[in-house]
């Protein structure tokens, strides 16, 4: 039998979602939950895996609730996540411009942005805690952009025609990942969170059924260890990094989302991965990651291509009538603020048609001419500054001058371990948090909100509802010989053996490029049957030539880069054929998923809602191995479903 | 482009280290210096060597993992510029480039170009944050901040604590990522109640930390890859002042 042939299961029967009026199901799933004693809390240990938005978050305000902590980063400070790199802003249904924004305005644009593959319940609450992050934000001393009236600035973003975002000039992650951070230290010092950097996980300890503890090793000693706890929180972001070049930041990895998913945990919608559409292109081989130019910059730049194939004149010379702006002319209702998924296809619609600029014609103008000639440079540079100087260091080119060339890349994924309303897995006491679940976001998300579910889900949905489980379960102390805890440390010591003693002939790098490029070739933004098939075919092949011929130098007793990139390829190749049967089995285009066989005759995302109005979550049977479909029923109460159009 | 770097290797925190030579034949100026010692290292693990350690997450300028001395300038000659965002077009062929780990006593080497900055959380951990536990906060508008102090706050928030500044000052001190924290809180109304603990509390944690006093000599904003402007340590020193005055008289 092979990998395509999966099974199916039973249907997810119970999401935890609270049923009647959408307005109230947070509320009165607030006052459900079991509370534990302030006193009992001092006993229940947490872990946290990962420090981003939702990590960082999530460990500090535990431990304001009086929970021991335990937070793990393989980066040498939990300052460093790569939530620090969104640029752009955090949304939030304040309605400060007074331009017709509400909660619900936010929940739709939210449910329809992301084409009506999201859970309605979850999203509802994501709009209504979205006001409180900002007051939350401004009160650790964000500092938030304002204006000249000491009031905070908004600026409009894709997918949406009010104006919700909140930003830190194009430092928005940064400022809001401090603030996390700020909190986190501050729980360090009170002796709430025990913090342990430059440690990754590397296996999940489930002991009768239930989350009880990791085991992670020491990136500078090697040594590895168990640690056990009362439930575990994973916020350790996407796998974007599955296609090696991405926005992510190069150790951003799948690791402990796959390790859990091998342990039992269901993996949701894998396929559902955003080709964010303004990145600064490839330079050549050599390239080890890729730059997102803020999305925000579409609010004032204008995106373009030459009406004539292969136009490779100096684009300041090529007059108006001979430029195609093909998003005002495709969408002329939203023009170059559409969502990301729909002006990342044009981009490649356009390219495809052989008017694309730059090295291979693989780019797109983003000219910001006409709002230079509007407001002048000085306000321009107010605005975007730093982005602009970004992408003159980068690529020698003055944007001020000459337009910017953008494409597409890989950016963030949707997809991620299923869990229920309370966040928590189809394992008991394990619970996924930000990028690293499949909640919020259906099959696209929407600028700006990243960050925004990061921190509801850090700062107010998980604290509140973890502590239902724990004042639930009542666990006893695990033993350090309990068989679980023994095996799980086995396996790793042994994974490592084995990685270490292959010592073949090709670096892990030169696997992880292949596989990237192979699941951008036929997993990125176009998927047909064919290329689907042709990857599932390929990447059994390329995993075991990995795992037969990589070469690991040095040793596990040690700080060693090149082990750490190799555990963590070795499990994106798992991963990596996961997704492209989700995205064969997906015989629909929704949102970043676009099939070439489901289209509109316009060339649109054609939606299935007849045969896939579902959260695909995928259940693990072995390596290689055809897993089991389990599916959870979309059903839409309050949002329509519609063909989505932004024209 | 073809290039010949000299490279510092340690085994570990105990060894003692040596500079060694590599040649990279196959260099291009529109690499990154991080592409070129990956490039490095690829040729290095095919060669059975072992690849060359250094701290490195979001190559795009703002994480602050990277922490390398190229040429003797921490985060190497370009101004305002991360050493992941340093490309090779600002080299020239055949050029000679060295590169070592940030120095400095409260930084001790892990291994090759890998330092320990944790000296840094410690720091933010006694004081560097505002206290307001989750779910305490008033609506976002209920204190508006002029635009001024907002963008001056902002401006010192900017720090990525790289180090750099630590690397580039004689002293090896950090009074300018110390600086910026005190400066972004202290512009901003929200970090008033906490002015005079915060001061004193991250002062006290920078000098057992081993980091040497401010000569003023400007080292650390030159190198600063994010700008930070040297007034912020300006700011420290008043506010440091005040708050050991005003602990005195409610002594």
């Amino acid at each position: 039998m092979s990998y395509a042939d999966y099974t199916l299961g039973d249907p997810i029967a119970d999401t935890a979602a609270p049923d009647g009026p959408i307005e109230t199901r947070w509320e009165r799933r607030r006052f459900g939950v079991r509370l534990v004693n302030p006193a009992n809390k001092r006993k229940l240990h947490v872990i946290v895996v990962g420090t981003g938005l939702a990590g960082g978050s999530a460990a500090a305000t535990l431990a304001e609730l009086g929970y021991r902590v335990s937070a793990f980063c393989y980066q040498d400070s939990p300052r460093r996540a790569h939530s620090i790199a969104a640029q752009g802003g955090i949304n939030a249904a304040k309605n400060y411009r007074n331009d017709g924004d509400s909660v619900y305005r936010l929940f739709y644009d939210t449910v329809k942005g992301g084409d009506f593959r999201a859970r309605e319940s979850n999203v509802h609450r994501l709009a209504e805690i979205s006001r409180q992050i900002i007051d939350q934000c401004v009160a650790q001393g964000v500092p938030f952009a304002r204006e000249y009236g000491g009031l905070l600035d908004n600026r409009s973003f894709g997918g949406a025609q009010v104006s919700r975002t909140f930003y830190a000039r194009g430092q928005t992650g940064q400022q809001l990942l401090l603030g996390a951070y700020q909190a986190l230290e501050r729980q360090v010092d009170a002796g709430g969170v025990t913090m342990y950097p430059r440690h990754e996980m590397l296996e999940l300890i489930v002991v009768d059924g239930h989350a009880r503890g990791i085991v992670a090793r020491d990136l500078i000693t090697g040594e590895t260890r168990s640690h056990l706890a009362d439930a575990v929180v994973l916020a350790s972001g996407g796998y974007g990094n599955v296609f090696f070049l991405s926005t992510n930041a190069k150790g951003c990895n799948v690791t402990a989302s796959w390790r859990a998913h091998r342990k039992g945990a269901l993996f949701a919608n894998p396929c559902f991965t955003q080709i964010h559409p303004t990145c600064i292109l490839v330079s050549g081989d050599h390239q080890s990651k890729l730059t997102l130019m803020s999305e925000s910059l579409r609010n004032d730049g204008r995106v373009w291509v030459p009406l004539r194939k292969g136009d490779d004149r100096d684009p300041n010379a090529i007059p108006e009538a001979e430029r195609d702006y093909f998003l005002e002319r495709q969408y002329p209702a939203f023009g170059n603020l559409v969502p990301r998924d729909i002006a990342s296809r044009a981009a490649k619609n356009v390219c495809d048609e052989g008017r694309g600029v730059g090295p291979g014609g693989l780019g797109v103008f983003l000219d910001f001419a006409e709002v230079i000639d509007r407001l002048g440079r000085p306000a321009v540079e107010a605005k975007y500054g730093n982005l602009f100087q970004m992408y003159q260091r980068i690529t020698g080119e003055d944007p001020y001058r000459v337009p910017m060339r953008i494409y597409p890349a890989v950016h963030y994924t949707m997809g991620g371990l299923w869990v229920d309303y309370d966040l928590q897995s189809t394992i008991p006491g394990l619970f996924v948090v930000g990028e690293a679940n499949f909640s919020d976001h259906g099959a696209n998300r929407l600028g700006a909100s990243a960050l925004m579910q990061g921190l509801a889900d850090g700062y107010f949905v998980l604290p509140t509802t973890i502590g239902d489980y724990l004042a639930r379960v009542g666990h006893e102390p695990v033993d350090r010989d309990h068989p679980a805890v023994l095996e799980a440390e086995a396996d790793v010591a042994q994974r490592i053996d084995t990685l270490l003693s292959i010592n073949g002939s090709r670096t892990v790098d030169s696997f992880h490029r292949e596989l990237g490029h192979l699941m951008w070739e036929h997993c990125g933004m176009e998927r047909t049957e064919a290329g689907l098939r042709k990857a599932l075919d390929r990447i059994p092949e390329l995993r075991k030539e990995f795992w037969e011929d990589v070469r690991v130098p040095g040793t596990g007793v040690e700080l060693n880069q090149s082990l750490e990139r190799a555990g963590r390829v070795g499990d994106f190749f798992e991963l990596a054929e996961l997704m492209c049967l989700d995205a064969l089995h997906r015989n629909e285009s929704c949102g970043g998923h676009f099939r070439a066989e489901s289209q509109t005759p316009d060339g649109e995302a054609a939606r299935d809602d007849e045969h896939f109005s579902y959260a695909a979550a995928w259940e693990f049977t072995g390596r290689g191995e055809a897993p089991v479909l389990h599916k959870e029923d979309l059903t839409f109460e309050y949002v329509a479903p519609t063909q989505r159009s932004y024209k | 482009m073809r290039l010949h770097l000299k490279v510092w290797r340690q085994h570990d925190a105990d060894d003692r280290g040596a500079m060694r030579s590599y040649d990279v034949d196959d260099a291009s100026p529109d690499m990154s210096f991080l592409e070129l010692l990956d490039v490095l290292n690829e040729k290095l693990t095919t060669e059975g060597e072992e690849p060359v350690a250094f701290d490195h997450d979001c190559r795009e300028g703002i994480c602050g993992a990277c922490s390398m001395v190229i040429d003797g300038q921490p985060h190497g000659p370009e101004k305002a510029t991360t050493t992941c965002q340093l490309h090779l077009r600002h080299f020239r062929d055949g050029d000679t480039i060295t590169v070592e780990p940030f120095r400095a006593g409260s930084f001790p080497v892990v291994k090759d170009l890998v330092v320990d900055r944790s000296a840094f959380d410690r720091i933010i951990a006694a004081g560097g944050y505002v206290s307001a536990p989750t779910g305490s906060a008033p609506d976002a508008h209920a204190v508006p901040v002029p635009k001024d102090q907002a963008d001056r706050a902002f401006t010192a928030a900017a720090c990525i604590g790289c180090g750099a500044c630590v690397a580039a000052c004689p002293n090896g001190s950090a009074s300018l990522f110390l600086g910026a924290k005190i400066t972004h809180l202290g512009e901003l109304p929200q970090g008033q109640p906490e002015r005079d603990s915060r001061v004193l509390a991250m002062v006290a944690e920078h000098d057992a930390a081993g980091f040497g006093g401010c000569t003023n000599t400007g080292e650390c904003a030159d190198a600063c890859p994010k700008e930070i402007p040297l007034d912020v340590i300006s700011q420290l020193n008043r506010d440091y002042l005040a708050a050991r005055r005003s602990r005195r008289r409610s002594a």
